[in-house]
């Protein structure tokens, strides 16, 4: 295949150490893919050690997690799952040729869900948090039980969702270089990977969120009498 | 250049003969029952390794020499790949290597296990010394006294960071943690006087954390544990603690008080309020005194205050040899 | 890349143009994407980091020298072994071979234009240096004393030194590793020449998709626990600390999941190079290639299955150390394969000993005695007794130094006509790798004596019995260093007065010989397509040309 042919007609975006746009948009994918891989090392290491002492401290961790606002949580959950909804239709817009106005208008819903998350969190977990004095390190003021355990807890708890947070903004900021792409007419049905890829991220951390929450608000249940 | 096999060789031999000249250590004293195997395993393991690298260096050196390209267009014959010798040196070094496993696991757990009757010593490592303490109340800093042909354990635990405490002559080593005991055991078999090194890298004086271990028979120890300022035995230094710390209070040692009897309890496996089933060691009295509501044995409160903080690791070990002295129930295995 | 690609077929060869000389200045190399020039830069940094270790390394060994400790303060002696191991393991090892070699040569070797993603690779190498500038910060602003293990509760509670900020540094370069090792498995698997098939493929690239599984699955856990260790250090909050607890194991646990994989990071790209090295000057294909191969991802898999043999003095219960010391003995027969194949690989060969081959042939001994030692530390009543001596500073340098750095060496001397076009004096080579060979034996041989002896690491002051092995270390050690200046200067001298290579200065059979020497910006005039099997040299009397 002589390579003056194969660079004759590329969409925009087409990287030319590729030699065809199904190679760079596979590549696109695998790379995603295996970038994904390594974000489940890396909040596998911090998982693996709250396993570990949960496993060790579980009176401290119920009485943790109980501090939590899990109605908060649950609301950020449903806004999460919501929000990878209107990602995988922005996506579907691009990919069956629907106007850029279409695409940009799920584009900037994810994002307001997005931002909706975080500023319920920040509002109102967050700041309670603070207010109340359970967060290690910064405003430590518990009293109860189990205040070593608990603190312990509370560590994991700010860790985790705060490593989740930060991927949540990354992803945001994403979102807006994807709406500037798209309002540029950047896609079309045959060249979408950028939103694709994107998606993927999403969805990931929306999947890391759905852990994160059993794991650190329904532990020990919620349930009146238990 | 692979001429380094046969030279490598020589200049080992000369270099051991050299060095045993020059009396530079090339193997610690052999000052312990397990010294003699961990040696003879070492011997073998080096014996593997020397026939392995004089056998790859051999053939490389000979194929060297014989397959040496002659001319500049030279085209090498064909050679064919082998399934039969890739099998081979897949399937050979592999059962050298269970050989070699199952050789130094036996031997390991073998080692693992302090014998029933040993005498116990406590040992806390803390930045840059190391204190032991005889249960009947001699203390040492960076020295220890034993006899010989005794079996003793050591139970150690840090003050600060992460140390390890390394006889080399006996072969044993042991990291030593903060909040937690580890132990080791060892039956010295010579008189002397032997290292003993901090093998855990602990900071700035990391290597002036060593000390001497005295090996004596067990007449001269007998009268050097004598001798000296009369000290109180751990037990007796820990029923004093018992009584200064209120224990008693609620501890009645007739039971029926507010916390169980500690009589006879040094031993035995006891369920928790949880539903797992702990046996009452060491780690187990060390916590309770520390986090006391982390472990809840029968049906009593959770009312016992924390003394963290209020005593230290030393008055804590002698606080374990009081509990012990009330009584154990079935001799704890092994560790 | 302003002429059309049909035009550059005749047109490198007749004006010259490759990727050095298509453009000039600083920013065509500070804002490059091209992979060539990407692992140039690597090669510049990663040999400032080797220097400044080298350095902590010399002064160590010179101080060691009496046994009250020649030169230093205990705390200053401290800061440089920590010093020395940091750079070495993480700014030195693991990306040396990946990171210039492997980035000159995968999209080469495999018949690409560059990698999958360029962009990512240059980000790659500004995220290298921020962290190593870090480092190097923290070294020169203070030190770190806490090993390059950074074992808490020392390091998070109670070391004044600079522990964060070098955490930090060692962080940012972890996401070095994990972009290159993504664009390596990407560009590996989507960007191979038509008629590639992955067992056609160099081992090279077989060892470095092996080393970049590593990279991908083992740096993020690092990544997360000097994130955790840097976070109790600033917050007090004790993660590893016993007294609100914490458990310091943890962290041992977490650190060695990756750190033991890590050494596998730092010898596969080596075992690739060997492969390359010794079919080449023996003009024979590699004995049981499909062996070797799979025996890369064998060492990657297993690789992450031994970590806690590091840990079997540490209070792990016997059955743990029981599954550990019987999977560190298994790890240990794929490397044994490999070394078995390329001694094969000399049989009936035509063997000739130009400096890289020289460094293989030296790797392949040195490495069989650095493996082997490992096995007296995977077997637990021996690591009893040797763990935290000198035998293992032995044992790993001369997996590390006589392995990885001696690879890394032949496989910079074997490529260097390919990367600049240059041909280096051989006499002088030789001379230097000999000289290497030597110094690092005298080095290192008589540390496993002093460890079997009793000599803890990490000691700054040690018994005197101890003084005269040391002296012998010490003495080998300005030996190496020397044979490690050598190279410097020679390879430096040629890339102005070397005589010109032409594409195939050694004869060796691989798509990157094909190419020009320089090679071109986009690598080959047309992209190849692969018809025969790796190493396919001609045989005497055989059909194939």
């Amino acid at each position: 295949m002589s390579d003056l042919a194969a660079h004759g007609a590329h969409p925009p975006g087409f990287a030319h150490q590729f030699e065809t746009v199904a190679q760079q948009r596979e590549a696109g994918q695998l790379g995603m893919w295996v970038f994904l891989v390594t974000e489940i090392l890396f909040f596998g290491g911090m998982f693996t050690s709250y396993i570990i002492y949960r496993s060790l401290h579980l009176e401290s961790f119920i009485t943790g997690s109980h501090l939590l606002k899990v109605q908060f949580g649950a609301t950020n959950t449903a806004v999460l799952i919501f929000s990878s909804l209107t990602m995988a239709l922005a996506i579907r817009s691009a990919q069956t040729g629907k106007s850029k106005g279409q695409t940009i208008m799920w584009l900037i819903l994810t994002m307001i869900l997005g931002a909706a998350f975080i500023g319920i969190k920040l509002r109102y977990e967050w700041y309670a948090d603070y207010v109340e004095g359970i967060i290690p390190g910064v405003n430590w003021a518990y009293g109860g039980a189990h205040a070593p355990g608990v603190k312990m807890f509370m560590c994991f708890y700010f860790f985790m969702t705060g490593l989740h947070a930060l991927h949540m903004v990354v992803g945001l900021g994403i979102l807006t270089v994807l709406v500037i792409m798209t309002a540029r007419n950047r896609f079309s049905s045959e060249y979408y990977s950028p939103l694709e890829i994107s998606g993927l991220y999403w969805h990931f951390v929306d999947i890391v969120w759905i852990f994160l929450f059993p794991l650190l608000y329904l532990i020990g249940g919620r349930y009146p009498g238990s | 250049m692979d001429c380094d096999g046969t030279v490598m060789m020589g200049f080992f031999q000369f270099g051991l003969n050299t060095l045993a000249a020059m009396e530079v250590p090339v193997q610690p004293p052999v000052a312990s029952s397990i010294a003699e195997g961990v040696d003879q395993l070492y011997l073998l393991l080096t014996g593997v390794t020397a026939f392995f690298t004089v056998l790859i260096f051999s053939i490389i050196f000979y194929f060297m020499v014989k397959y040496r390209r002659r001319s500049d267009g030279e085209v090498p014959p064909e050679t064919h790949s082998s399934l039969f010798l890739e099998l081979a040196w897949t399937i050979i070094p592999s059962l050298i290597c269970v050989v070699l496993f199952v050789w130094s696991s036996s031997l390991y757990v073998r080692n693992a296990r302090p014998p029933a009757a040993s005498t116990e010593i406590f040992v806390i490592g803390k930045q840059w010394m190391w204190h032991l303490q005889h249960p009947e109340g001699p203390r040492e800093i960076n020295e220890l006294h034993v006899p010989l042909g005794v079996p003793v354990k050591l139970t150690m635990t840090s003050q600060d960071v992460i140390h390890d405490f390394y006889i080399p002559a006996f072969r044993v080593k042991k990291d030593v943690l903060p909040g937690r005991y580890s132990s080791l055991w060892f039956q010295p078999t010579e008189t002397g006087t032997f290292h003993l090194f901090c093998a855990q890298y602990c900071g700035t004086n990391h290597s002036q954390m060593i000390g001497w271990v005295y090996v004596m028979t067990p007449t001269d120890y007998a009268t050097w544990l004598a001798g000296g300022e009369k000290t109180e035995s751990m037990a007796q230094q820990g029923a004093r603690l018992f009584s200064q710390f209120g224990c008693g209070t609620c501890h009645a040692p007739e039971g029926g008080g507010r916390a169980p009897s500690l009589a006879g309890l040094y031993g035995k496996p006891e369920k928790t309020q949880s539903g797992e089933t702990r046996v009452v060691d060491e780690a187990l009295i060390r916590q309770a005194i520390l986090v006391p509501n982390s472990i809840r044995i029968g049906n009593y409160q959770p009312i016992m205050p924390t003394y963290q903080g209020q005593i230290d690791e030393e008055q804590i070990l002698q606080l374990i040899a009081y509990v012990k002295s009330l009584g154990s129930a079935e001799r704890i295995n092994g560790q | 890349m302003s002429t059309a690609i049909a035009d550059l077929h005749d047109s490198s060869a007749e004006s010259g143009v490759n990727y050095l000389n298509a453009n000039y200045g600083i920013k065509s190399w500070l804002l490059t994407f091209d992979h060539k020039r990407i692992g140039l830069l690597y090669l510049v940094s990663i040999t400032i980091m080797f220097i400044v270790g080298g350095m902590a390394a010399v002064l160590m060994r010179l101080h060691l020298v009496e046994p009250q400790g020649a030169l230093f303060e205990p705390e200053t002696y401290n800061k440089l072994f920590s010093t020395h191991g940091i750079i070495m393991v993480f700014f030195f090892l693991v990306p040396s071979i990946p990171a210039t070699l492997g980035n000159f040569l995968i999209p080469l070797m495999i018949g690409a234009r560059d990698v999958a993603f360029p962009k990512l690779n240059l980000l790659s190498w500004y995220i290298f240096i921020t962290g190593a500038a870090l480092a190097l910060y923290a070294t020169l602003s203070g030190g770190v004393d806490t090993g390059w293990t950074f074992y808490p509760p020392y390091s998070a509670a109670y070391s004044h030194t600079n522990v964060t900020i070098v955490a930090l540094g060692v962080f940012i370069a972890g996401f070095s590793s994990i972009l290159t090792g993504l664009n390596f498995i990407v560009t590996i698997h989507k960007m191979r020449a038509p008629g590639m098939t992955w067992f056609r493929l160099p081992l090279f690239i077989w060892a470095m998709y092996a080393t970049s599984l590593i990279f991908v699955l083992g740096t993020p856990v690092i990544a997360i626990t000097l994130f955790l260790l840097g976070l109790e250090r600033i917050l007090h909050v004790g993660i590893f600390d016993p007294a609100v607890g914490g458990d310091p194991l943890l962290f041992q646990h977490l650190f060695w999941f990756y750190s033991h994989p890590a050494v596998y990071i730092m010898i596969l790209p080596g075992m690739g190079v060997m492969s390359e090295i010794i079919t080449c000057f023996s003009r024979k294909r590699v004995f049981g290639y499909e062996f070797v191969a799979l025996a890369s991802i064998a060492i990657a898999v297993l690789g992450f299955l031994v970590w806690a043999h590091h840990m079997f003095v540490a209070g792990m219960s016997i059955y743990a150390g029981l599954v550990f010391s019987v999977l560190s003995f298994l790890v240990a027969i794929p490397s044994a394969v490999k070394v078995f194949n390329w001694t094969a690989t000399l049989y009936k060969g035509s063997i000739s000993y130009e400096a890289p081959m020289l460094y293989a042939l030296g790797f392949i001994g040195l490495f069989t005695i650095g493996g082997l030692t490992g096995l007296f530390l995977a077997s637990l009543a021996t690591d009893v007794h040797l763990n935290g001596t000198y035998f293992i500073v032995a044992h790993f340098h001369y997996v590390m130094v006589g392995g990885a750095v001696m690879a890394f060496m032949g496989g910079i001397h074997f490529w260097w006509p390919k990367i600049t076009g240059r041909l280096y004096p051989d006499y002088w080579a030789r001379i230097a790798a000999a000289i290497v060979f030597v110094g690092f034996n005298l080095t290192f041989f008589p540390q496993f004596i002093l460890g079997y002896a009793g000599m803890p690491r990490r000691y700054a002051i040690y018994p005197a019995e101890f003084q005269v092995l040391n002296v012998m270390s010490s003495a080998g050690a300005s030996i190496l260093g020397v044979g490690y200046l050598i190279p410097l200067i020679y390879l430096t001298w040629s890339m102005r007065y070397g005589k010109p290579a032409g594409r195939n200065p050694w004869g060796a059979k691989g798509l990157e010989w094909t190419t020009l020497s320089p090679p071109p910006t986009e690598n080959f005039e047309e992209i190849p397509i692969v018809t025969e099997d790796a190493y396919e040299y001609p045989v005497a009397g055989g059909n194939r040309v």
